[in-house]
């Protein structure tokens, strides 16, 4: 299957690759997936106290569009407010990263992982 | 050397340039074009001649009498004729077959219809080496059981499965015995006067011949029956109808007349570059060989990569080409049948590269091969959270993951 340049260019240079502390107050953890199914995205942002997205970070388990469609949303989410990081949505990373049919479920695991780590932040105020 | 290099010859092979040049003078006015069914003319029996020639370089490789080859359109059509042509013919003997999940789709799919058309299917769960418990596949037996359907060596994992064995036990019953030796031929000896097989598969792509024919071995010692699956002119003593297409069997026979020559050599010159590759790729921590590697032709590597999915590491993978057991691929999320059958968890099956090597693989492109990929698991399991998890010591099986 051909690869669109954009999912390249994630996949062969992801921003963002790295973890941070879990258990910190100011960050949310997001993994969603199974290895089973050949995904596992955990996406992990850290919040400042008016609800700012400062940083994000991925590690992500499966195939090039997985990892192009967490490496672009950490690029996405940064900046932006909780609220506005949780309208994101899966059709927007599709169309940006040009995922065929059979990897529309990567950007759908993507919008999923985003908003677990608000999900995560949100429970831990 | 040139890339991407092809790592990939048990998907098929380029034909052999002396194959070739024998196809070639079967095909246009200069040539032998005849059609070997036109028992009027010199241009008949020249193409008669030319597929008789073939047709004992096709038996020749596997001690076989050319009577007992029956040419198909490769190894596909040659397991639907055996399978429902035996089913069909012997259905009032019984109606119970036993082949094993690791079978590859031709069996399998073949093995489904008959169940819709009212026929009973054992599917063997093989060891998680990959081979068949003769103890089990003898317990799966009964009264009404018309065909064992086993193959000789196995697509992806390279696995080499006891036929002679195998053939002893289905013998005595009088069971009818068919193997798929589509990934065998050219590989491993086969001796039909040893081995009390009734009916093998085989195919011409696989062996540095052309796509689009293969042969079935039909026994005549005992005389084996089926029905046909192709109706027509009655080619082929009426079990395939159709057409001879010369320069396909031509080509096959000269892949298989090289095959016997050449066997022996490059084996020994596979299986040498097959361990260096192993040699290659063995240190790196968490890695698994799918698959027996004792019982195993030398020209298959399957190995796992744990902690990085098998379709990412293709990607970085660009220069080799080579298949992933990971079906993704496919349009679909299930990894390989094949390794979920020998027991091997998800994550392992997810992770795993077929490499298979053949007449053509050099040092050279197994050296580039084992940098590319040392270099690439590094930085694939830096991106994986499986592999952080797992090196904090968590165990992966503890979680409750969200299946999708």
């Amino acid at each position: 299957m051909a690869y669109s340049e954009k999912v390249i260019d994630h996949y062969e240079n992801p921003r963002n690759v790295g973890s941070m502390n879990k258990d910190d107050a100011n960050i949310g953890t997001g993994m969603v997936g199974a290895p089973a199914c050949g995904d596992v995205m955990r996406l992990q942002i850290q919040v400042s106290d008016d609800g700012v997205i400062e940083d994000a970070k991925f590690k992500t388990y499966g195939c090039g569009s997985a990892i192009a469609s967490s490496s672009l949303l950490t690029e996405w989410v940064k900046g932006k407010t909780l609220d506005q990081a949780g309208e994101i949505k899966n059709t927007e990373i599709a169309a940006e990263l040009e995922l065929p049919p059979v990897k529309i479920h990567c950007s759908v695991l993507a919008e999923d992982a985003i908003k677990a780590a608000i999900e995560d932040y949100k429970s831990k105020k | 050397m040139k890339t991407p290099i092809y790592f990939d010859y048990s998907a098929t092979t380029p034909v052999d340039k002396r194959v070739a040049e024998k196809m070639c003078d079967c095909l246009t006015a200069e040539g032998n074009f005849g059609n070997p069914a036109s028992s009027s003319h010199e241009f008949g029996w020249k193409a008669e001649e030319a597929i008789d020639q073939a047709r004992k370089d096709v038996a020749d490789l596997i001690n076989a009498n050319p009577k007992e080859i029956v040419f198909t359109s490769g190894a596909t059509e040659s397991d639907n004729l055996a399978i429902k042509g035996i089913a069909h013919f012997y259905h009032k003997k019984g109606k119970h077959i036993v082949t094993c999940k690791t079978e590859h789709k031709a069996v399998l799919d073949s093995c489904r219809q008959l169940e819709r058309e009212g026929y009973e299917v054992t599917y063997l769960d093989p060891k998680d080496d990959g081979l068949i418990d003769l103890d089990v596949l003898t317990a799966a037996l009964r009264d009404d059981t018309i065909l064992v359907s086993i193959m000789h060596v196995n697509n992806e994992i390279g696995v080499i499965q006891d036929i002679k064995a195998i053939g002893e036990i289905t013998r005595e019953r009088k069971i009818m015995f068919h193997v798929d030796a589509a990934q065998s031929a050219g590989k491993v000896p086969i001796d039909m006067d040893d081995l009390k097989v009734d009916l093998m598969s085989f195919s011409a792509h696989k062996i540095y011949g052309p796509k689009g024919i293969g042969a079935l071995y039909v026994g005549r010692k005992p005389r084996v029956r089926l029905e046909a699956q192709m109706h027509g002119g009655g080619h082929e003593r009426g079990m395939r109808s159709g057409t001879l297409a010369t320069h396909q069997i031509v080509g096959m026979g000269e892949a298989f007349r090289l095959a016997k020559e050449e066997m022996a050599a490059d084996n020994e010159r596979i299986r040498m570059l097959r361990d260096r590759l192993l040699k290659g790729l063995e240190h790196i921590e968490e890695t698994y060989v799918n698959g027996d590697l004792e019982q195993r032709i030398p020209h298959n590597l399957n190995i796992s990569f744990n902690f990085v999915e098998g379709e990412s590491l293709i990607m970085a993978l660009k220069e080799l080409a080579v298949s992933s057991g990971s079906a993704c691929t496919s349009a679909s999320l299930e990894p390989s049948y094949v390794l979920r059958a020998l027991g091997r968890n998800d994550e392992l099956a997810h992770s795993s590269i077929r490499f298979s090597l053949g007449r053509y693989t050099t040092e050279e492109e197994i050296d580039f091969a084992i940098g590319k990929i040392n270099d690439n698991i590094g930085k694939l399991r830096e991106l994986s959270p499986l592999w952080e998890m797992f090196k904090d010591g968590i165990d992966l099986d503890a979680i409750e993951w969200a299946a999708h």
